[in-house]
C-alpha cells in the first residue's frame, strides 16, 4: 500500500490546509524499528482519511534531548526554530507517537510562544474511535494477554494512562498490568537523553528490570506507546532470550495490524 | 514559697519555646538563602492541595501499613496536644487538671481517648522500630542512612516511647491518688488504659506516690520542650514544613521543566534580532543552573528541610533500584547538610558568608550520581509530602554543562548532532522523508 504523506509545504504550494500536523520526531524518522511505527500511524491516518500533513525536512529536533542533559541553550534553539516553523504554517494541532516530543510541545513551548493543541497518537486514535471514522476489533489479537508499559513522559509525566489501555481493550485482548504500573510505571531507562549514553554503574540495566516486569505477567505482546521504550524493551527481551516468544509492538501497530492495514 | 514550682515552670517554658523560635528563625533565613520564585499564584487551589496532601496525607496510602502506622501518630501527636494546653496552665498556675471540674463526663472522655491514643501511639512507634531494626526494611539500610542519619530515626522513636510512657504513669500514679482520696487529687473519671501499671506503683505510700506523680509530670512537659527543640537538629521538621511545603509546592505537570527566562531572553535576540525583548530585559545571570545552595530556588532549599528521609523517593528510582550511586533521598539530604554548613558560617562569620572552598556539586553530590537520573519523575511523585529532587538534579545538570561543558562524552556527541543535523544522531536532516518510500 502507498502511503499518502503530505508535507506542509506541499500543501501550501497547492494552497491547502491540514486539521492535523503529524509531528514524526527523530526516532519515528531515522530509527529503523520506530519507522515501522511511523508508517503504522500513518496507515492508520490513510485508512481514516484524515486530513494531516508532515514537516519533512523541516521538522527538527524537538529539544528535549539537550534540555534533559542540560543544555537549556540549545533545547531553547531547537525550540524557537521550531515554533518558527510550525507558525509560518499557521499550524493551530499536532499529534506525535512520540511521548517525549508531545511533552515538550505540549508543557514546555509555549513559554517560549508556541501555542498548540498536542496530542498524543494514542488519544488521536482514541477519538478517532469515537468520532467513528476508525473501528477496531480484535481479530488477531482477539484473546491475546498484552501487558502495557506506561511511557513515563506520557503517564507519570501528563497522567494520560487511559487512552493507550481503552485502545488495547478495543482488541478484546486481555490487558493485564505489571507490577509497577500507571503512577508507579517503572522508566525503561531511557529517558532523561540516557537513550544516547551508556549507564552508570550498577548491578543490573534499567531495561533489564523492566522487561523482567513485563515478562512475570506472562504477556504474548508488551504494548509500548514510545519509540525508546521499545528499543529499550526489545533489548530487554534480547538479553532474556524472549525475543521470539513474546512481541513488542506500539499501540499504533495493533491498531493498523487489527485493522490489515 | 508556694510560687516557686510556677516560676520555674515559667522560666523552662519561655526558655523552650525562645529556643524554639531562634531555631525556626535560622531555618528560614537559610531557606531564604535560595533564590526568588513566584509560587503565591492560584491561592485556592494551593490551599486545597495542602489540605489533601499535607493535612490529609494523601500520598501516604501508596504503603497501606505505614500509612495507618503513621496517621495513628499523627493523630495522637494533636490530640494529645489539646492535654498539653492544660498541663500547661497547670503549670503556670500552680493548679491540678484545671479543666476537670468544668469538662466533668467530657473530661473523663477526653482523657480516656488521649490514654487510647497514646497506646496506639506506643505500639506503632514499636513497630515502626521493628520495621527499621528487626525486619531492616531495604530502604532504611542504604548508605545514605548511615551514622547519624540512623540513629536520628531511632532517637525519634525512642523519644517518643518515654513521652508515651511518661504520660501513661503520670495518669497511672495521678487516679491511684484519687482513689485513695488525697488532697488536690480530684478524682477525674476513669483512666482505661494506665489502669494496666497500678500493679507497679500499687504498693508505694501517699508520700512516694506524689514524688512519682510530680516527677512524670514534670518530665513529660520538659521532654516535650527538648523534643520541641531537637527538632531542628533532626530530620523531623516535617511536622511543621510538610504544611508550607506542599502549599509552595510546583503544581505544574510533572513533565514540565522550568524554562529559564534569561536564556530565553539569549536566545530571542539571537533568532529574532528585529524584535524587541520587553519583559525582563536584565543581564544574563552570572551562572548557568546551580552548583551550590546559593544558586538553588528557596522552595528547593525548604523541600531539603521538610524531608524526614523516608526513602519513598529512593525506593521507587531506578536507577537506585539497579544499584546506580543516584538516591534522590540523597540529594535532598546532601542539600539540606551543605545549607547547615553554610549556616553556621554565616552564624559565626557575624551574618557573612566566608568562602570555605566547599560546594554542593562534588563536595556533597558527585557527576556521576546526576548523570544517572532518567528524569522520571517517579521520586517526585513518590513524595508524600511533595519534594521535588528531580529539579536538584537538572538545576545541577545545567551548571555542568553550561558552565563546565562537563557533560559525558556520548552526550556532546548528541548534543554536537542535533546542532548540527537537528537529530540526536548523525543522519541527514534531508532524509527524513525517506521513511515513506522504503
Amino acid at each position: 500500500m502507498k502511503l499518502e504523506v503530505p508535507t506542509l509545504a506541499s500543501l501550501e504550494a497547492e494552497g491547502k490546509k491540514a486539521s492535523v500536523v503529524f509531528w514524526v520526531g527523530c526516532a519515528g524518522s531515522f530509527d529503523d524499528r520506530a519507522k515501522k511505527i511511523t508508517k503504522a500511524f500513518v496507515k492508520i491516518l490513510n485508512h481514516t482519511n484524515t486530513s494531516f500533513a508532515v514537516l519533512g525536512k523541516e521538522e527538527s529536533c524537538s529539544g528535549d534531548p539537550a534540555k534533559r542533559a542540560g543544555n537549556e541553550f540549545l533545547f531553547q534553539m531547537q525550540a524557537i526554530q521550531n515554533i518558527t516553523t510550525l507558525d509560518h504554517y499557521g499550524v493551530t494541532k499536532i499529534v506525535t507517537t512520540c511521548p517525549h516530543c508531545f511533552n515538550t510541545l505540549k508543557n514546555e513551548y509555549p513559554e517560549l510562544g508556541g501555542h498548540y493543541k498536542v496530542m498524543h497518537h494514542t488519544q488521536f486514535l482514541k477519538s478517532l474511535i469515537k468520532e467513528g471514522s476508525l473501528k477496531v476489533e480484535g481479530g488477531m489479537y482477539k484473546g491475546k494477554r498484552i501487558t502495557f508499559h506506561d511511557p513515563c513522559y506520557l503517564g507519570r509525566a501528563n497522567k494520560i494512562f487511559e487512552a493507550p489501555r481503552s485502545l488495547i481493550e478495543k482488541l478484546d485482548a486481555e490487558l493485564v498490568e505489571m507490577k509497577s504500573c500507571k503512577t508507579n510505571g517503572l522508566c525503561c531507562g531511557a529517558g532523561g537523553a540516557q537513550m544516547f549514553k551508556d549507564a552508570e554503574a550498577g548491578d543490573k540495566e534499567i531495561n533489564i528490570k523492566r522487561t523482567e516486569q513485563a515478562l512475570d505477567t506472562n504477556p504474548n505482546i508488551i504494548a509500548a506507546a514510545c519509540p525508546f521504550c521499545n528499543t529499550m524493551m526489545t533489548d530487554g527481551l534480547k538479553n532474556k532470550k524472549q525475543e521470539h516468544s513474546v512481541k513488542i509492538l506500539d499501540v499504533a501497530e495493533l491498531i493498523a495490524n487489527s485493522n490489515n492495514l | 514559697m508556694a510560687l516557686f514550682p510556677n516560676l520555674i515552670f515559667l522560666s523552662l517554658l519561655v526558655l523552650g519555646i525562645g529556643l524554639f523560635a531562634r531555631n525556626i528563625s535560622r531555618i528560614r533565613r537559610n531557606i531564604l538563602i535560595g533564590k526568588e520564585v513566584y509560587r503565591s499564584d492560584n491561592k485556592s487551589l494551593r490551599w486545597s492541595h495542602m489540605i489533601r496532601v499535607a493535612l490529609g496525607q494523601s500520598k501516604m496510602s501508596t504503603r497501606p501499613l505505614a500509612a495507618f502506622l503513621h496517621l495513628i501518630v499523627y493523630v495522637g501527636f494533636i490530640l494529645i496536644n489539646i492535654e498539653l494546653l492544660e498541663i500547661v496552665l497547670d503549670g503556670l498556675i500552680g493548679s491540678h487538671r484545671l479543666f476537670a471540674p468544668f469538662l466533668g463526663i467530657l473530661y473523663n472522655f477526653l482523657i480516656g481517648t488521649f490514654e487510647v491514643f497514646a497506646f496506639l501511639v506506643l505500639i506503632s512507634v514499636i513497630v515502626f522500630w521493628t520495621r527499621r531494626n528487626v525486619v531492616r526494611i531495604k530502604r532504611f539500610w542504604k548508605p545514605e542512612m548511615k551514622g547519624w542519619p540512623k540513629r536520628d530515626a531511632d532517637f525519634i522513636l525512642y523519644f517518643e516511647v518515654v513521652l508515651m510512657l511518661l504520660f501513661l504513669s503520670m495518669n497511672a500514679t495521678d487516679s491511684i491518688l484519687q482513689d485513695r482520696g488525697v488532697e488536690t487529687y480530684i478524682n477525674a473519671g476513669s483512666f482505661p488504659i494506665s489502669q494496666f501499671l497500678y500493679p507497679l506503683f500499687d504498693g508505694l505510700s501517699d508520700q512516694a506516690l506524689i514524688i512519682f506523680e510530680r516527677s512524670f509530670w514534670w518530665l513529660h512537659i520538659l521532654g516535650i520542650l527538648i523534643f520541641l527543640n531537637y527538632l531542628f537538629y533532626s530530620k523531623h521538621l516535617h511536622i511543621l514544613l510538610a504544611f508550607p511545603n506542599t502549599f509552595y509546592a510546583n503544581l505544574e505537570p510533572e513533565g514540565r521543566f522550568e524554562v529559564d527566562s534569561h536564556i530565553k531572553n539569549e536566545v530571542m535576540l539571537m533568532m529574532h534580532p528585529e524584535k524587541e525583548i520587553s519583559e525582563n530585559k536584565a543581564s544574563p545571570p552570572d551562572k548557568f543552573g546551580a552548583n551550590d545552595i546559593f544558586d538553588l530556588k528557596w522552595t528547593q532549599l525548604m523541600n531539603a528541610y521538610s524531608c524526614t528521609e523516608c526513602g519513598r523517593c529512593s525506593d521507587v528510582c531506578p536507577a537506585n533500584q539497579t544499584g546506580k550511586k543516584l538516591s534522590p533521598r540523597k540529594i535532598m539530604m546532601d542539600t539540606r547538610d551543605r545549607l547547615e554548613e553554610v549556616g553556621k558560617n554565616i552564624d559565626v562569620n557575624k551574618g557573612v558568608f566566608k568562602d570555605d572552598n566547599k560546594k554542593l556539586l562534588n563536595n556533597y553530590i558527585n557527576p556521576e550520581e546526576l548523570w544517572a537520573c532518567t528524569t522520571c519523575n517517579a521520586c517526585v511523585d513518590a513524595c508524600p509530602i511533595a519534594i521535588d529532587p528531580l529539579s536538584i538534579i537538572m538545576d545541577m545538570r545545567q551548571y555542568l554543562v553550561m558552565e563546565q561543558s562537563a557533560a559525558p562524552q556520548e552526550l556532546n556527541s548528541m548534543m554536537g548532532n542535533i546542532e548540527n543535523n537537528g537529530a540526536p544522531w548523525p543522519f541527514n536532516n534531508q532524509d527524513r522523508l525517506q521513511w515513506v518510500n522504503e
